[in-house]
Order: structure tokens, then C-alpha cells, then sequence
């Protein structure tokens, strides 16, 4: 079980600001083409890899990353603070 | 060294009062204020979304590595979320160290690391709607240079 957030317009797309997630997915990328199968929120929201960011408790990270150990993964568009 | 993230309005010259004045080490005080600007003459207002947690923790390591690589006596951060009005301060940064080069060099790099490497997300808010505001390729060009 894994906590997953979401932000921006991944979470306006998702309809959600979290969610616990029930997967054996290995790393990131699994964990994107597991979600991406359950509806089709998913599907648009993880349509273009290149515009989402991940962090993994909260650290940023990539998506080959294995999930083993974590607990929290969020999914966000590129940062524009400042 | 202070760090704030808040939705509340803040004074930066209430906050600067003060910062790294009355020490013997501390030569220069730099500061930098970002203002909500309209580019479009549509918009109503920003909305600034941020990740609880991690934004204080991402923060905490930008502002500790600027201290591995300038000699800084103090450094200020203040970043807000939540609804801002057009002109308002969203963010501002300060740096004291004993001469300008380390101040403004690392207030520009503190600049540089929160504008994409601190989770905060710009909607812009207009009569007609809501937009995100894209990631620009110069922010992401601009931390090569450190």
C-alpha cells in the first residue's frame, strides 16, 4: 500500500489530492502503467511523461526508481515557484 | 537562517529590518522581492499551489547547500501560497555575508533552485478561467550555471 498525491493539473485531471494506492508495482514506471490501466483520468493525466515529476517522500526522483521501502509517491507537473 | 512558507501577506521591508545588521562579519545584505505581475492585463489574481513537507524540506536544501558554497552569516527565505493579488510580494530571499559577491551570488542561486527545484505551481486566474503557468527551459538552463 502506498500513499499517492497528486498536484497542479495532474490532481485537477485525477479528480483527487490523494489516494492509497494497492500495488506490487517494482518501481515508478510501473506504478504509472498500473494507474494508466484503472481509468481514463489516468490515462490523460500520465498521457506525456515529459511535462510529470515524481518525488518519493518527498525527495525528488526519477521513474526507473524501485517503490520497495516507500510510502508516499507524488505526481507533479514541472515546478514554477519563485 | 529562516525559512517561512505561508499564505499570509508579508512586509519585505518589515522583514529585512534588522537582517544581519549589527555583527562585526557581515559586510553586504542582498535581497531579492518577486511581485505578482500580469503579463496578459487578464489576469485576476495567482493561485499558488504547494506540497506540504516537501516544500520546507526542499527549501532547507537549497538554503543549506548556498551555505556550503558562499560563507553566508544569515539567509532568509518567505515563499506564499494560496491566493495572491496582483503587485502583491510572493516570495523574497535576502543572503548577509561579509562582502556582495558571496551575497548576490548566492541570492541568485537560491533564486534560481526555487523557481524549479522547490514544489510550488503558478495558476494564473482570469475573468474567463484558470491556466497553469508552464515551466519556462531558461529556469531549467539557468541552474546549469551553478
Amino acid at each position: 500500500m502506498v500513499e499517492v498525491l497528486y498536484f497542479a493539473w495532474l490532481r485537477e485531471r485525477i479528480g483527487v489530492p490523494r489516494e492509497q494506492v494497492e500495488t506490487t508495482a517494482a518501481t515508478v514506471s510501473d506504478l504509472i502503467a498500473e494507474l494508466k490501466t484503472r481509468e481514463p483520468r489516468y490515462e490523460a493525466a500520465f498521457a506525456d511523461l515529459s511535462a510529470v515529476r515524481v518525488a518519493l517522500d518527498q525527495e525528488l526522483s526519477d521513474f526507473s526508481v524501485p517503490l520497495a521501502g516507500v510510502r508516499e509517491v507524488a505526481f507533479f507537473p514541472p515546478m514554477t515557484g519563485g | 537562517m529562516r525559512i517561512a512558507v505561508q499564505d499570509a501577506a508579508f512586509d519585505p521591508s518589515a522583514e529585512l529590518a534588522g537582517f544581519g545588521q549589527g555583527r562585526a562579519d557581515v559586510g553586504a545584505v542582498v535581497s531579492f522581492t518577486g511581485l505578482v505581475r500580469d503579463d496578459t492585463g487578464q489576469m485576476q489574481a495567482l493561485e499558488i499551489e504547494h506540497y506540504p513537507g516537501m516544500t520546507e524540506r526542499a527549501i532547507g536544501a537549497i538554503v543549506e547547500e548556498a551555505c556550503t558554497r558562499w560563507t553566508l552569516a544569515d539567509a532568509l527565505v518567505i515563499h506564499r501560497y494560496g491566493r495572491l493579488e496582483i503587485g502583491a510580494p510572493i516570495m523574497m530571499v535576502a543572503t548577509a555575508a561579509r562582502h556582495r559577491q558571496a551575497a548576490f551570488e548566492a541570492a541568485e542561486f537560491l533564486m534560481d533552485y526555487l523557481k524549479s527545484r522547490a514544489p510550488f505551481w503558478k495558476k494564473e486566474i482570469t475573468a474567463t478561467g484558470a491556466a497553469w503557468v508552464e515551466a519556462k527551459e531558461s529556469d531549467e538552463t539557468a541552474l546549469t550555471r551553478w
